[in-house]
């Protein structure tokens, strides 16, 4: 061990010729310094063999959100509800367009459609805008800022577990900032994370399943215009039905008027019922923005002074008009995350290769994987959070079945630096015992390997592409691991695609208890 | 001292990357994009202390004019949200104008005062204006055993 141990030192990320006979070795110090120092090399040396078409970061973005037209659209993987808030608003104003309005522009005035096409073009543009905009999604941290704040975690906290919390003072105000687990960056003040979408989003509102995505910094003014400018519509159409309904029954008798035109009494009932809340919340949120506050901060009163006299809202710049400037004319921050952008290729998806056998092809793809970037690494740590789900829904004989805690964990406090941490999550632990009994008919080499593999998916989700030179597949790494073990479901763990929605509801049980 | 490197090309292609320094934001003053402009101790003997205060500097009062609040955003704002923002297809807002002459700043300071010293800055855009990523380069024959790396490494290990 220790007289290849020199060798690998001076060794650099090149030279891979002279690794091959020592994968094993070269792989402890690479683990070694998996945690910053020279996880990202200058430039790509192995011999990658590029994919064909270049893929852009949107199908590699490790939050759980649906993308369209090539990355320009993004909104949550729901949006079940936001077509019901399209077919409401199309169906309503459809039926006010075609019923109503011509007997209105001809009895009184032709304005009437005019503003009523005016506005409706207007709410329709803010609801597209407010559900096809990124809301301000946070990336998640590169692997070498997570060590770097690793580092900087352990050495200001003596007692354990070191403290995940940092305070700010904002304008006089102390504000703490999370360390959030999965993004693996302590959350700006007034980000949060939404457990829907799996990401942290600056300034976040709270998420709208009605429009289907976050309200965040990047749309709120899309979204609070949208409300505002749909309870003006609301009331507009709901007045004008009625005038409507009230000129044909001063001609023709109420009931009469009301078998002529029978879409005005659909309309009055669905405007009945969506004026209040819709009334109701955008007055709500114009109470907010004229405190500079958000859905969330109010929810949990942040900010009240109940919770002690000096307790003011940092943010605010005391004076509601320019509250209200502030949030809805201030400038219009820009996306942080590049969505459209080319993925560079020095991540790991760019090998390929046969099936980690072979030392000096292992080599290559375990230096890949320092070069990762952090989307392929969340997206396989999610999908180990999957897998490791699925048996306990399942409930067959487990071979990766951690308590829910333990999962959290796993993307948890350790995750960093995980091989040389000093408590490791048990299942990662109980997938080397089997890993080794299986493996036992292999060559030593392969063996050594394996073992850290798995050190890697189930410990430090980072790292988990390290032997997923395939890329293609979310997690290639599953097939290493496939002929070997008595996996009870293998399709559950390897086709993420056609469990999908088993494995959402899972995962975010999962997440939802990670945040209790 | 690092090795004297005459480009970012040259930089990248033959030296090695030895660590980053992360200059974290520094909220004191609300949710506007600044950087804290302490002098990281990694980075001691590398470069002078007024030269990357003054850059970071420079850096924080482009932002304070990307997200300044006044008669110009105003009316950018206005503007904007009577033509249902559909001008900003065709218009540039002003803070993608100050960002395009951020990462100008930055690239001309790399060439100018960081790569011949071995260093380099990543423009903040890219990691999430979170952090200024300063990464360390190092002569290839002397990177593996210099002392910034060996701690640490040595430092995370003894997690």
């Amino acid at each position: 061990m220790s007289q290849i141990h020199h060798v690998s030192l001076d060794q650099h990320q090149h030279q891979h010729q002279q690794q091959h006979q020592q994968a094993g070795q070269y792989n402890q110090i690479c683990t070694r310094s998996s945690s910053g120092s020279c996880a990202e090399g200058p430039e790509p040396s192995c011999p990658a063999h590029r994919t064909r078409t270049p893929r852009r970061k949107w199908q590699v973005f490790p939050g759980r959100n649906r993308f369209y037209c090539g990355g320009r659209i993004m909104m949550a993987r729901q949006t079940g509800v936001f077509y019901l808030t399209l077919v409401l608003i199309l169906l309503t104003s459809g039926l006010f367009f075609t019923f109503d309005c011509p007997f209105l522009a001809s009895n009184l005035t032709p304005a009437i459609p005019a503003v009523g096409g005016v506005l409706f073009v207007f709410v329709m543009g803010m609801l597209f805008r407010a559900s096809f905009t990124d809301p301000g999604v946070l990336p998640r941290a590169t692997p070498d800022e997570a060590a770097d704040l690793e580092r900087q975690i352990d050495s200001a906290g003596c007692s354990r577990p070191p403290p995940r919390t940092r305070e700010v003072l904002i304008n006089g105000q102390t504000v703490k900032l999370k360390y959030c687990f999965t993004c693996k960056i302590f959350r700006p003040p007034r980000a949060s994370h939404c457990s829907l979408c799996d990401n942290c989003v600056e300034r976040f509102d709270h998420h709208c399943p009605w429009v289907g995505n976050c309200v965040g910094r990047r749309n709120y003014r899309f979204f609070y215009l949208f409300i505002l400018s749909l309870s003006f519509l609301t009331i507009f159409i709901f007045a004008f039905v009625i005038t409507h309904v009230i000129l044909r029954s001063n001609r023709t008798g109420f009931l009469s008027a009301l078998k002529d035109s029978p879409a005005s009494v659909l309309e009055v009932v669905v405007c009945f019922f969506s004026v209040w809340s819709i009334v109701g919340l955008s007055g709500f949120h114009t109470y907010l923005i004229s405190s500079n506050q958000t859905t969330n901060e109010d929810i949990k009163g942040s900010w009240s002074t109940k919770r002690g006299k000096d307790n003011f809202n940092p943010y605010s710049y005391g004076n509601i008009l320019t509250n209200c400037c502030a949030a809805l004319c201030g400038p219009l921050p820009p996306s942080l995350i590049d969505r459209r952008g080319l993925i560079q290729s020095d991540t790991p998806q760019t090998v390929s290769q046969s099936n980690g056998t072979g030392g000096g092809s292992y080599a290559s793809t375990q230096l890949h994987s320092h070069m990762c970037d952090q989307d392929q690494c969340i997206q396989s740590t999610k999908f180990v959070l999957q897998a490791a789900a699925t048996p306990l829904l399942h409930a067959d004989p487990v071979v990766l079945a951690p308590l829910p805690g333990k999962t959290v964990t796993m993307g948890g406090p350790c995750a960093y630096l995980a091989p040389s941490q000093p408590s490791l999550p048990s299942c990662g632990g109980d997938v080397l015992a089997l890993r080794d009994a299986a493996a036992d008919s292999h060559c030593h080499h392969h063996l050594h390997h394996h073992h850290h593999h798995h050190h890697h998916h189930f410990v430090s989700p980072e790292e988990t592409p390290c032997g997923t030179p395939q890329g293609v597949l979310p997690c290639p790494a599953h097939l290493h691991l496939h002929p070997h073990l008595p996996v009870p479901s293998p399709a559950a763990l390897y086709d993420p695609a056609s469990q999908d929605a088993l494995h959402e509801d899972s995962v975010r049980g999962l997440v939802k208890l990670s945040s209790v | 001292m690092a090795t004297e490197f005459h480009n970012l090309q040259e930089l990248r292609h033959s030296a090695s990357l030895v660590t980053k320094v992360f200059i974290q934001r520094d909220y004191s003053e609300g949710t506007v994009c600044r950087f804290l402009t302490k002098f990281p101790s990694e980075l001691d003997n590398r470069i002078e202390r007024t030269l990357l205060e003054e850059t970071v500097k420079t850096l924080n009062s482009y932002y304070v004019e990307a997200e300044k609040i006044g008669g110009q955003s105003y009316l950018e704002g206005c503007l904007a949200c009577a033509t249902a923002y559909i001008i900003f297809l065709c218009m540039e807002t002003r803070y993608e104008k100050v960002l395009k002459k951020i990462s100008g700043y930055i690239r001309e300071q790399n060439e100018k005062i960081y790569a011949p010293r071995g260093l380099l800055l990543t423009d903040p855009i890219e990691r999430g204006m979170r952090v200024l990523e300063v990464s360390v380069f190092e002569d290839r024959g002397s990177g593996s055993s210099s002392p910034s790396s060996s701690t640490s490494s040595a430092g995370s290990s003894a997690r």
